[in-house]
């Protein structure tokens, strides 16, 4: 077990390496000159020549022969762009907002846990939904019911998420007034921070009330972006408990006079649901890509509103360090599920 | 005599992939429902440049500002606007630009780039998957790791890097969404080869002295078309949904073009005063996307032969 993760782990450098060149490209192939494009027309040569070294665009792009030649020292060969851009994210340096200043990686840090509280209570949403609507289908195979809910569920892949969130938002909350419409949290109320995640520090802190309130918050959004795993949810159960309720051990079940509730849950569904978790990691990165969507429509200051306004105002180092960090979180994560595979379901080896 | 040999002829003579699936598929509701919901629009989108046609940049009636689907208004107010009932069923927007024309004129742009979204990755990403899982070696490394690479980046997400890095455009918006596609279809193309690679017919087109070419497209390829198409079929429905989000979030599609996500976009902000503007468009994207997932899970359940026994 310990040599696998070693060598997955060793497995994702290449994979680091190549997710590092594509962010490193983004201002790099836009046409023109990125510098007059992120200040606009009307800058100063002087600001474009600051922004272009404080951004190390007077260098060379990833070997710098001229400076070895000059100094001999080996060193001088790496004084370029590419290796100023990753010796600095690899110390946590995401650089600074061109135009707020902001330190990029330190407001990251702080936007994600509004993302990660919401796609994991849109995960949630669409276990609790989609688990119990699978097995229905599963159990009444072939029948209405079943035909019904796969309908229901490629319906809810077929929406645009954020048509679905625009609908939810005005019909929901401005128009009827059962939840709010935007941000995390009323002005009324405040809480402590612990992990960022205000529905769990609100819990841990003991403030009902606000738990309450965020939980509010969370409602619409999270079951705009939910409407994404969910379908898959309930294919993947289905399917999955299919395979499982035409097992020997399930017929010997039934034979011995079981329950039939007995059978499906205790059996059947425990062995389903092994399937159930790869999806639940892998569904993981759409629902962070698709929180850019979500989060843009009910103002929520997660990281993919900031990179979207980023994209609009042409903020290259946000755009830069977003996408990175959104794709590293997402590696890991398929790394996790793979690995937590070896504990869920014991008949897997890793030699 | 001869007719017994006739009748023994038949006997033997099997059903192809392809009748055998055409006759599943065409019992198949979800699949046959699909279909014609694709039919439909693909008919509308063909129509649209001989019945209506249309130019956004010169549609402009500020008399119609924003009226509502004529069929919801009352007697009273359609004479007012003197508009029919019938005359305006998904309202106008705020140029008074007639929204059913845009919405349909709007169908051509979404599947024109879906479609071609798809084909481009599906012809890039077959080749590239073909020469991996043919040749090896370091060219299979290559790919496998820039396979890796762009699904490192979730969903729509590097497609958004990519117009974020192009610029906004219709045109940046098809690239993008084509390189988000490409690793699936490398990926699949991939694994059908490598499973093939040593069996015995292509061992036995070899020793006949096919060609790698020969081999690859008239021995390999057929082969890997099952698990293609199926993904075909569920990518155009992405396609459309990420064109549409593309536009929605000002990267795709620019006003005036009556794309779909775009027009959501200019709507979305009046939806108190003028709901239309947003849920047609939305609706026309849903009718669409759901027609190929329908037709996709058919075509899956079709031509999958391991869900024979299942279903």
């Amino acid at each position: 077990m310990t040599t696998y993760i070693f060598r997955r782990l060793l497995g994702l450098i290449p994979v680091l390496f190549g997710i590092s060149l594509l962010v490193f490209s983004i201002p790099r192939s836009v046409p023109g000159d990125p510098a007059t494009i992120m200040l606009g027309q009307r800058s100063t040569p002087e600001q474009r020549e600051r922004l272009r070294s404080q951004l190390g665009l007077d260098k060379p792009l990833f070997f710098n022969t001229q400076a070895l030649q000059e100094t001999g020292d080996i060193r001088t060969l790496l004084d370029s762009q590419y290796f100023f851009f990753i010796g600095n994210a690899l110390q946590g340096d995401l650089g600074r907002s061109v135009f707020t200043r902001v330190d990029v990686s330190e407001t990251l840090s702080r936007r994600f846990p509004a993302t990660f509280e919401l796609a994991v209570v849109a995960m949630v949403f669409a276990l609790i939904l989609g688990i119990p609507a699978g097995v229905m289908a599963a159990l009444n195979r072939g029948t209405i019911t079943d035909t019904l809910l796969l309908i229901v569920a490629l319906a809810g892949v077929s929406f645009p998420i954020f048509w679905l969130a625009i609908i939810f938002k005005y019909v929901f909350a401005v128009n009827l007034g059962w939840l709010p419409a935007s941000q995390r949290l009323d002005i009324a109320f405040s809480i402590q921070p612990i992990t960022g995640m205000y529905l769990l520090d609100a819990l841990l802190r003991g403030n009902l009330a606000a738990a309450w309130n965020a939980f509010k918050h969370l409602i619409l959004p999270a079951v705009a972006l939910g409407s994404i795993p969910l379908a898959i949810v309930v294919r993947m159960t289905r399917s999955s408990m299919l395979e499982v309720l035409s097992q020997d051990y399930i017929r010997t079940a039934k034979a011995k006079g079981l329950m039939r509730r007995m059978v499906v849950n205790k059996h059947a569904l425990r062995n389903a649901l092994i399937p159930v978790v790869t999806v639940v990691g892998l569904s993981f990165g759409s629902l962070l890509s698709g929180a850019i969507l979500t989060e843009t429509v009910f103002d929520w200051p997660g990281i993919g509103s900031w990179v979207y306004n980023a994209i609009t105002s042409r903020d290259y180092p946000i755009i830069q360090g977003g996408v990175l960090f959104v794709a590293v979180v997402f590696v890991l994560v398929n790394l996790l599920v793979d690995l937590s595979y070896a504990f869920i379901d014991p008949r897997i080896q890793y030699s | 005599m001869s007719a017994s040999v006739a009748k023994r002829e038949t006997a033997i003579k099997g059903t192809s992939l392809l009748q055998d699936a055409t006759k599943r598929f065409f019992r198949n509701p979800t699949g046959i429902t699909g279909l014609s919901i694709i039919l439909f629009f693909v008919l509308a989108s063909l129509l649209a440049p001989v019945l209506k046609p249309y130019d956004a940049r010169s549609d402009r009636d500020l008399r119609l500002r924003l009226l509502p689907p004529t069929w919801t208004m009352t007697q009273v107010e359609r004479e007012q606007k003197n508009v029919g009932r019938f005359e305006h069923i998904f309202g106008a927007d705020e140029l008074g630009r007639d929204l059913f024309t845009r919405v349909w004129h709007g169908g051509r742009i979404s599947l024109r780039v879906g479609l071609m979204a798809v084909a481009i990755a599906v012809s890039i990403g077959t080749f590239l998957g073909l020469m991996a899982g043919y040749f090896g070696g370091w060219i299979d490394t290559l790919m496998v790791w820039l396979v890796d690479i762009l699904l490192a980046f979730p969903g729509i997400l590097l497609a958004i890097a990519i117009v974020a890095a192009l610029g906004p455009s219709l045109r940046n918006a098809l690239i993008a969404i084509s390189i988000t596609q490409i690793p699936v279809y490398i990926r699949i193309t991939r694994g059908v080869v490598i499973g093939l690679r040593d069996s015995e017919y292509v061992n036995a087109a070899k020793a006949l002295g096919s060609g790698s070419t020969r081999i690859l497209l008239s021995h390999v390829l057929p082969n890997s078309l099952s698990p293609l198409i199926v993904q075909l079929t569920l990518s155009i429905g992405v396609a459309i949904l990420d064109v549409a989000a593309l536009g929605f979030l000002g990267l795709g599609a620019q006003p005036p073009s009556p794309e779909w996500g775009v027009m959501i976009r200019d709507g979305y902000r009046q939806f108190l005063k003028a709901p239309w503007l947003s849920i047609f468009p939305g609706l026309a994207i849903f009718f669409s996307v759901i027609g190929f997932n329908l037709l996709g899970d058919a075509v899956r359940d079709v031509l999958d032969p391991r869900l024979k026994n299942v279903s």
